[in-house]
């Protein structure tokens, strides 16, 4: 079993150190790619990073390690979260992460399995990360093995009927060692969601589905990690975690902003997010 | 090969596999509350610790089984064929491009299954999956033949759908001959001199009433058992185009996009040879008894001789 927080020892203000890394990492390589998605992975990148670094049991000398603890990045368009935080580790390299969304580049658009080592699941259609963690999760009970599968999915994202369907099924099979954390960030592709289609409460939706529910601020390192941290010792029943975020955190002009949803920072744009971030 | 009389359902044939394939402990088993009917249900009584009920949501079905692939599970996911459609997307992007072994079988394809009317009748199943990359496509014609490709499929390591149908149909296969059939190669059940009929499914039975019908008009039909849709035998193709000159594809399915496409694709950019093909013309089933369906839609015995005259006379 290998840990690579339990290896590196990181503190909690290591990793909001390792974090900001990150976010330069994102808005770099969306700039430099010239497409990408910089405002959900903004959001995510905290609670990655808080994963990564405490409970997730991985081997960064051996990515597909058959026994490692499974993280399906269903809202797949941040794929800069999980490519930042892959570089981090060195699993991947820094002229990785330059190439993405180039013809060849293991960085595709939307993660995916296929093509990078440690990645644990091909997204880019919303709806169905879930399902496939509850796969796993299902897999790794038959086989006696303690791995934990943690799923990130988007709030806009359980518009789509799969992730109610995976609910239902998770609850009634009764997986305790599946985890979803919601990046609350309330913005989705074309507008907010209370324009587009609000969900409204979505952890007393998951906890009347039969999950246990967590409500964090998702961009507290401290409540991120007691999260991971009683999700993954309550091997009983599935959890839910709601990390509340803000779209784009971290850059002013990108914050609860509709407009950096899907869109790369321009040149000036660049600069100015450096700066912040540095 | 000679046939014996006894029947057999396609979907027997896949459960009955599926209770021999038991012994590898990677084999699990995934439903969508039709066990009963695709037949799962036999290996769900003696496994039911490797059976998983995903009630009436085939699109979780089809990621879970992913996730259960790529976790080192060989994942058996059915429903009936026209509900696997619902999940094309997931079976396109959440299976196939990964390129995540999961087999999926849709039971109770083709105008086939008869009285439950349009709504339940498959016949676009074989043209969809026939488009995703690296996907296996199969259509067997009988018990015993729908056992011994589901059966191959253990070793198979690419993802797959394979339709089976609901109605007992004669054998086309006996026990000592159905070894030979391979995933991917097209078998000749019967040699002739003026045409070959290209059939898969339910309709290799037709195929082989319509060769005894016309034989008795002195026209020699070659039959073949096409079970596999994906990837289609070009080489059996090439060889029949070229030995009868002229070929007649019979389908319980659109004559759009399936056997009947991929069989005019191949021939039209490899060796041009008359094509007539048998199938549904475009249109959607209504309830009715299986056989006054398939003389309705034009796709009996009937229709296949009608092909076979008229592409004779195209040569």
């Amino acid at each position: 079993m290998i840990k690579w927080g339990a290896i590196i020892s990181q503190s909690e203000t290591q990793l909001i150190e390792i974090a900001r890394k990150c976010r330069v990492d994102i808005v770099e390589m969306i700039h430099k790619a010239g497409a990408g998605h910089p405002g959900g992975s903004l959001s995510a990148i905290d609670f990655i990073v808080g994963l990564y670094g405490t409970e997730f049991r991985f081997n960064i000398e051996n990515p597909n390690w058959e026994d490692r603890d499974r993280f399906i990045m269903s809202k797949g368009h941040a794929s800069p979260a999980v490519y930042s935080m892959l570089h981090q580790l060195g699993v991947i390299s820094k002229s990785d992460i330059d190439s993405f969304r180039t013809l060849g580049s293991i960085c595709q658009g939307h993660v995916d399995m296929k093509w990078t080592a440690g990645v644990d699941f091909s997204a880019g259609s919303l709806g169905m990360g879930l399902s496939f963690g509850l796969g796993c999760a299902l897999a790794a009970r038959m086989d006696s093995s303690q791995r934990n599968i943690w799923v990130m999915i988007g709030d806009g994202e359980t518009q789509e009927g799969q992730i109610w369907e995976a609910a239902m099924a998770a609850n009634f099979h009764k997986v305790g060692n599946l985890n979803v954390v919601i990046d609350r960030n309330r913005i989705q592709n074309d507008d907010f969601m209370e324009v587009q289609m609000e969900i409204g409460d979505i952890g007393e939706k998951f906890r009347s589905f039969g999950w246990k529910v967590l409500e964090i601020d998702g961009h507290n390192m401290t409540e991120i990690i007691d999260s991971i941290n009683e999700a993954s010792n309550n091997q009983n029943e599935p959890y839910a975690i709601v990390a509340h975020t803000i779209k784009g955190k971290g850059v002013s002009f990108m914050e609860n902003n509709p407009s950096f949803h899907g869109k790369a920072p321009s040149d000036d744009e660049l600069i100015i997010a450096l700066e912040e971030l540095s | 090969m000679s046939a014996p009389s006894s029947g057999g359902a396609s979907r027997d044939g896949y459960g009955s596999a599926l209770l021999k394939l038991a012994s590898d402990p990677r084999v699990v088993v995934l439903e969508a509350d039709l066990g009963k009917s695709t037949k799962s249900c036999l290996f769900r009584a003696e496994n039911p610790e490797r059976t998983v009920s995903m009630g009436i949501a085939e699109q979780n079905m089809m990621l879970v089984s992913a996730g259960m692939a790529s976790s080192g599970k060989i994942p058996f996911a059915s429903t009936f064929a026209i509900f696997t459609e619902r999940a094309f997307e997931q079976v396109r992007n959440g299976i196939a491009r990964p390129g995540l072994v999961v087999h999926i079988c849709g039971s109770h394809g083709g105008i086939h299954t008869g009285t439950d009317g349009s709504s339940a009748q498959s016949i676009e199943d074989l043209a969809i999956y026939r488009t995703i990359p690296n996907m296996t496509v199969m259509h067997p014609c009988d018990d015993l033949s729908a056992e011994e490709l589901t059966l191959q499929l253990l070793n198979h390591g690419k993802p797959s759908y394979t339709r089976t149908a609901r109605n007992k149909v004669p054998r086309v296969y006996n026990e000592d001959n159905v070894s030979k059939i391979k995933i991917g190669k097209g078998n000749i059940i019967k040699e002739g001199n003026d045409v070959a009929i290209i059939a898969c499914g339910v309709m290799v039975n037709e195929a082989k009433i319509a060769a005894q019908k016309l034989s008795e008009e002195g026209v020699n039909a070659c039959v073949v058992d096409m079970h596999t849709i994906k990837p289609l035998d070009g080489n059996l193709i090439q060889n029949l185009a070229k030995k009868y000159g002229c070929i007649v594809t019979v389908e319980d399915h659109s004559v759009i996009g399936g056997l009947g496409g991929g069989v005019a694709e191949y021939l039209s950019m490899n060796i041009p040879t008359p094509l007539e093909m048998v199938g549904v013309n475009d249109r959607f089933g209504e309830s009715g008894g299986t056989s006054e369906l398939m003389a309705h839609l034009n796709i009996n015995y009937n229709a296949i001789i009608d092909a076979c005259h008229a592409v004779i006379k195209r040569k």
